[in-house]
């Protein structure tokens, strides 16, 4: 067992399956000789060389499109798009070319490849480098799409990516790389997929992803103390394949549901979790479902301006507080 | 830029130039062949012919609304497909574009799963699944048709860069049309390609349209693929694409290159489409008369008198051609007969298990 930060944990994931196997290659911009802009692949050139972790030019198009090559023709490659907004100057393999290759050739042909990206807000950059895109590759049928909160998770799921055969859309989020967490020795695989249920609670079921499950957790002890309201905290982890059954158990044990996600308003994740829970668990609500959101704009730069857009602990304390005054059950 | 008056264009790049005063010198000395050869120009021809009958079919297949959706032909084009397929080796790989039936059939791919494709049967490549514009066949070689302009030119990149990687032998080669040099993709492909060294050729077929403007009014060079090579360290290379036997022996030297790790090519075939840019298009914006012109320079009348000249008998070429007819006529009658794909493919192949469930 070791602390480790979230950064450590990308190279470490990486590590272990390039280990595993020699067909997993690494490429994207300063990744290699400079260990990544967000120093998260620190020391994997040294490691594997210059052969299977390779620099690449400022070429989005040319990394995901080379990327996919090398995929359907036997490799498993893991491509670094730097920041997550950057996936809309290379869409075309996002939406077109990943997640139609199989269903298009009829099978014949697979993508099975791993594109990492610094996603979210938090971290001053301003709109075109802070924002929250997964629900631009959730709504994509074809794509696996993950977003781990912590470095264990980072691990499992980076291995499972890995040694998925689909094309896997993984977000890492830049304001969680300097956070720490415990994480067992020797080899670490998690399931896509799978929710988890972090915090268990009998009053109101919170769904968040990425950096808003730890917003989600110290609202939820806020909760607690101060507003005598037990709230479960489920890290959704997995958007596609999403694990809808921890999330309707949870609803029928505690019949209110809220979701904090770090998206512009409209089409967040939550809204289609919203809608799958009022088709599907009508009955076992007794409350509104309510979505914490960032309001429907670009995100600013200034920090004060940021706080006051992402969700955070108070914000989710005073809405959920104000939903669940008197319905407490 | 090559226009519609200016067929001397082709003739004054070199390469085409020097191989047929070769050719002429070889004959003068009364050698019985040159470095091609009676067998692979019968294939070359026999290819040329099939492409084109099965292109025509596609044609009137259209016609009687057996083909839906859009389609794209290579009638004119016939020469570049041809040229290059019989100059690849078994292993080497093809991605192509949604003008993308040339390179398919050229692999080898039968007639009947081609126009099964388009005719959107059971029996097409992708049972119907993909359409005319997506025609891949793996055991072929065909690693896909890509409808998205300049993409699959990376795509071409990583399938190279495994061959690099693992130490194999094959080459990727990379079919698109004119209209594709102006899209970035293109440059970063080409650039990413010189950079690492590696072992894929993109032929650039430019039949002077981009859909439907002329590719000279939207370039700012003459060659719109070649005039750009230097940009990434390669060579200017620009051929006559109507005679397939310049494209075979270009391409074979650029194959040559990229198996030694030389790294890549990039070869512009000059070309003419003879029909539209899609079932769509009357392709009425053509200036009278140039079409005509073209017409004279057919690849596949060009290689008729190629034959001829290297004594290939007219009772050979009738055969082949008799044979190609007799192909075509089997193949439509196979894919009529054949019934649509069951419904149950409407959900198969979304993700690696064979499904398309996202939730459990």
């Amino acid at each position: 067992m070791a602390e480790l930060t979230y950064r450590d944990a990308v190279a470490r994931g990486i590590a272990q399956e390039m280990e595993r196997d020699n067909n997993v290659v690494f490429l994207g911009e300063d990744v290699a000789k400079a260990g990544g802009v967000f120093k998260s692949t620190v020391g994997l050139y040294e490691k594997f060389g210059p052969l299977r972790v390779r620099d690449t030019p400022i070429s989005e198009q040319a990394i995901l499109g080379a990327a996919m090559g090398a995929a359907m023709t036997g490799l498993r490659p893991i491509a670094e798009i730097m920041f997550a907004d950057f996936a809309a100057v290379c869409f075309d393999y996002i939406a077109n070319e990943f997640p139609k290759l199989r269903y298009m050739t009829n099978g014949q042909l697979g993508c099975p490849l791993v594109v990492r990206t610094g996603n979210g807000g938090g971290a001053r950059f301003g709109a075109q480098h802070s924002q929250s895109i997964e629900n631009w590759t959730m709504m994509i049928p074809g794509l696996k799409v993950v977003a781990p909160s912590s470095p264990i998770d980072v691990i499992g799921l980076m291995a499972a990516a890995v040694r998925d055969d689909n094309p896997v859309i993984f977000h890492e989020h830049k304001s969680l790389y300097a956070v720490k967490g415990e994480v067992p020795d020797g080899e670490i695989l998690d399931t896509l997929g799978t929710a988890r249920i972090l915090r268990p609670g009998k009053d109101a079921t919170i769904l968040a992803l990425a950096l808003m499950v730890p917003r989600a957790l110290a609202a939820a002890e806020t909760l607690a103390a101060e507003h005598g309201i037990d709230c479960e905290v489920v890290d959704v982890r997995s958007l596609v394949p999403l694990d809808t059954d921890t999330i309707l158990n949870s609803v029928a044990r505690t019949g209110h549901l809220f979701t904090v996600e770090e998206n512009p308003r409209l089409c967040g994740w939550g809204a289609e979790i919203a809608s799958i829970v009022a088709d599907e668990a009508f009955w076992d609500l007794d409350g509104p479902i309510v979505r914490i959101t960032t309001p429907h704009i670009p995100l600013p730069a200034a920090d004060h301006l940021e706080d006051l857009a992402l969700p955070n602990a108070p914000r989710i304390v005073e809405k959920i507080g104000r939903v669940m005054n008197g319905s407490v059950r | 830029m090559p226009g519609p008056d200016d067929f001397g264009m082709v003739w004054h790049l070199g390469w085409n130039h020097n191989m047929r005063e070769k050719q002429k010198g070889s004959r003068a000395a009364g050698l019985p062949n040159d470095d091609i050869g009676p067998d692979i120009r019968l294939e070359l021809y026999r290819l040329q012919v099939e492409i084109r009958d099965c292109e025509k079919r596609a044609n009137d297949l259209f016609f009687q609304n057996l083909i839906k959706g859009t389609s794209h032909l290579s009638l004119g084009q016939e020469g570049i497909a041809a040229g290059v397929a019989v100059a690849m080796q078994p292993g080497d790989k093809s991605f192509c574009t949604y003008r993308g039936h040339a390179h398919t059939l050229a692999r080898g791919v039968p007639m009947e799963k081609v126009l099964g494709e388009l005719m959107l049967r059971d029996n097409g490549l992708m049972r119907g699944k993909g359409g005319s514009m997506h025609l891949t066949s793996v055991e072929h070689g065909v690693m896909g048709s890509y409808a998205i302009i300049g993409a699959h030119l990376p795509i071409a990149c990583g399938s190279a860069w495994r061959a690099q990687y693992l130490g194999q032998k094959d080459v990727s080669v990379c079919f698109f049309g004119d209209g594709t040099t102006n899209i970035g993709a293109f440059h970063e492909a080409l650039n990413f390609a010189a950079i690492w060294k590696l072992p894929v050729v993109f032929i650039c077929e430019n039949n002077l349209y981009m859909e439907y403007t002329p590719i000279a009014d939207v370039t700012a060079v003459e060659h719109p693929a070649a005039d750009r090579a230097s940009a990434y360290g390669l060579e200017r290379i620009v051929i006559d694409g109507n005679d397939a036997d310049v494209v075979y022996r270009t391409a074979q030297a650029a194959f040559a290159k990229a198996r030694k790790g030389d790294g890549p090519s990039l070869i512009e075939c000059m070309t003419y489409r003879h029909s539209g840019h899609s079932r769509a298009d009357p392709a009425k914006y053509r200036p009278e008369g140039e079409l005509e012109k073209w017409l004279e320079r057919d690849p596949i009348k060009i290689y008729r008198e190629r034959l001829r000249e290297f004594g290939i008998s007219d009772a050979q070429v009738a055969a082949i051609d008799a044979e190609s007819k007799r192909k075509v006529d089997a193949a439509t009658e196979a894919c009529k007969a054949s019934p649509s794909a069951p419904v149950e493919l409407l959900t198969t192949d979304v993700y690696a298990d064979g499904g398309w469930s996202w939730r459990n």
